[in-house]
């Protein structure tokens, strides 16, 4: 019953949080130039131009009422068009969202199948070489610019060992597009050079995405495990002579991922901010790459599209590792 | 002063804390005498040609860029670029975030609740997204990177001097100096500010080293200081298509962010050891 009341406390907070950020995208396009239609006509429009298309986009109305017009274009998933291509945003966007996807959730997942048993060891072994070294790795892990570690991977296995491609996504046009998500496809069609292709292109942006997400989730494994390791029940499961393996991996290891499960959105939001300059070191045609090319091409409409979905991608994560943190820890939904 | 000193003698005693220190005071030092110190200082702005992507040597000890200046002496400029940046950014944050936080946190009602909800609407976006969308809108220079990371990092102080005046409010000393007559505002300031201080400063140190990263991203993306600034991220962004021949002009400066980042970093652990009583009494535990 409690734990209904925390999801329906979290689901009704989703409204009013959305909406805040819409009305912030909209501040910063609207609100903030001083003139929002010259800034996008550019430098060479006529004062006719700018006339015209300020009728045509609606500037010429009071602030309240574009308000409301623009959260209700946004809310039905209409974003605008490009100023550039001038083909609809939503489209754009959800055309890159699978790579991104796709990046991301490889990236958790082998940060966390690669850092939760670091963070294990690293708690049960404190003070031993072992430990410093991890440390040293995760205090590294939060200070190293992103897109400097992209192109040093880039440097290193790409240019100087010729390991893994340069960038990209997949060599040609990769497999017949109908979901997006190459590796699914890849796997489902049987197809196993293009399924080593996408994996080959995929190695060096996921270790750069997930190197800060594993330094995060070593440190919250280890600092769980080590409070865990010290309570009352660990002395009494020790007392009654279980195995040090099974009181580890089974007792103490639940109670101390419910702190790093917590921090998967906090790792969701790290991987959404690299993904921008990740994919744009490494030609990944995700959303990131789409904000940099609207950076380039001073495309306002597209970057406010892409600050909304990953906002809005950011919050629904951080609402799901809620509701699940309330179904792990009981103490939670009481 | 008794406070100082004593974080003083433990900040020695913690000899990774001290490492983060010595970063963080050579990096003042470089960006103060970074005339002096630096082997080409009229490099910043001026090219040579003729010059253009040597490798390290003695007369250039990381190297020439793609206009032929010396990457060593536009680094230690970049750290001008760099500290200005993360103070004043971080300063504004914090004069937007903590009378925010003190004031939601000491009146009960729904204007706290709004405050509260806004903030915490800028913590729903990812910092460095927000960050774009208004370092785009406003153009490319230092003065809107530092506006668009203050608009973007107030929320976290906010937050954290709300969560801490909320905790601090129902103590006796609170609440003897509201019944000695004193006014909130002198109540906020006096009393429970300087309790809340140390957590301030604690999340400040570490705030910068996040500020310099985001900052040079911004760089990267084009959206820092226009060239020929030698921001540390613009130039590592210039050195890409230089790759992998001219490795050291990528190289050195992303070295010298992390440097940066990791003296803030491991200055904020140590401090938060040292100042924060709770988790200083789990720390003896644990070692």
């Amino acid at each position: 019953m409690k734990l209904l009341v925390l999801i329906l406390n979290r689901l009704f907070w989703l409204v009013p949080t959305i909406l805040g950020l819409i009305v912030i995208t909209f501040t910063i396009s609207h609100v903030i130039p001083a003139d929002p239609v010259a800034f996008v006509a550019g430098d060479n429009a006529t004062a006719e131009q700018i006339e015209a298309l300020r009728k045509q986009l609606g500037l010429d109305q009071p602030v309240h009422i574009q308000l409301w017009r623009y959260i209700v274009a946004v809310v039905q998933g209409d974003f605008g068009v490009s100023l550039y291509t001038l083909r609809p945003i939503a489209d754009d966007l959800a055309g890159r969202l699978p790579a991104t996807l796709e990046l991301t959730i490889v990236s958790v997942l082998v940060s966390a199948v690669i850092g939760i048993p670091l963070g294990v060891i690293s708690a049960l072994e404190r003070n031993s070489i072992l430990d410093h070294v991890l440390r040293i790795i995760t205090v590294s892990g939060l200070a190293i610019a992103s897109f400097w570690l992209a192109i040093l991977f880039q440097l290193l296995f790409a240019m100087e060992l010729g390991w893994t491609p340069l960038q990209g996504r997949v060599a040609g046009w990769g497999p017949d597009v109908v979901t997006g998500f190459f590796l699914v496809v890849s796997l489902l069609m049987a197809d196993a050079e293009v399924f080593w292709d996408v994996v080959s292109h995929m190695i060096l942006p996921v270790m750069t995405l997930a190197f800060p997400a594993l330094a995060t989730i070593v440190r919250f494994t280890r600092a769980g495990v080590l409070e865990a390791i010290n309570s009352n029940y660990v002395m009494y499961e020790e007392a009654m002579g279980l195995p040090r393996r099974v009181i580890v991996w089974k007792y103490v290891l639940r109670n101390a991922l419910i702190g790093t499960v917590t921090q998967i959105g906090l790792i969701f939001g790290i991987l959404i901010a690299g993904a921008v300059v990740v994919e744009a070191v490494f030609d990944w045609p995700g959303l990131g790459y789409y904000a940099v090319q609207s950076i380039l091409q001073s495309d306002y409409n597209a970057i406010m599209g892409f600050t909304i979905v990953s906002g809005v991608i950011f919050i629904v994560v951080n609402l799901s590792v809620d509701i699940v943190h309330g179904f792990i820890d009981p103490r939670e939904s009481r | 002063m008794e406070t100082l000193s004593f974080v003083f003698r433990k900040l020695v005693e913690d000899r990774v804390a001290l490492i983060g220190a010595v970063i963080i005071l050579l990096l003042i030092l470089t960006a103060i005498f970074a005339p002096i110190l630096s082997t080409h200082p009229e490099d910043v702005l001026e090219f040579h040609p003729s010059e253009r992507l040597q490798g390290p040597s003695l007369q250039h000890f990381f190297g020439t860029d793609r206009m032929g200046s010396d990457v060593y002496s536009r680094i230690l400029y970049g750290a001008r670029i760099t500290i200005t940046i993360a103070v004043i950014a971080i300063g504004a944050s914090v004069l937007i975030g903590v009378p925010i936080g003190l004031v939601a946190g000491y009146y009960h009602g729904w204007a706290s609740d709004a405050l509260m909800r806004v903030s915490d609407i800028f913590l729903a976006v990812p910092q460095i997204v927000l960050a774009i969308a208004i370092a785009q809108t406003l153009g490319p220079s230092i003065e809107n990177v530092i506006l668009a990371l203050s608009a973007t990092y107030w929320p976290f102080w906010a937050r954290l001097v709300y969560a801490e005046t909320r905790s601090v409010q129902n103590e006796v000393f609170v609440e003897a100096s509201i019944a000695l007559g004193a006014s909130p505002a002198r109540v906020m300031i006096l009393h429970i500010l300087p309790n809340i201080m140390s957590s301030i400063i604690v999340r400040t140190t570490i705030g910068m080293g996040g500020t310099i990263l985001t900052a040079a991203a911004l760089g990267f993306l084009g959206l820092g200081a226009p060239p020929p600034s030698p921001e540390w991220g613009r130039m590592i962004s210039e050195s890409r298509e230089f790759l992998p021949e001219a490795w050291w002009y990528a190289t050195a400066p992303g070295l010298a962010i992390f440097l940066v980042v990791m003296g803030f970093n491991l200055l904020g652990d140590g401090l938060r050891d040292i100042l924060d009583p709770r988790i200083r009494r789990s720390r003896r535990h644990d070692d």
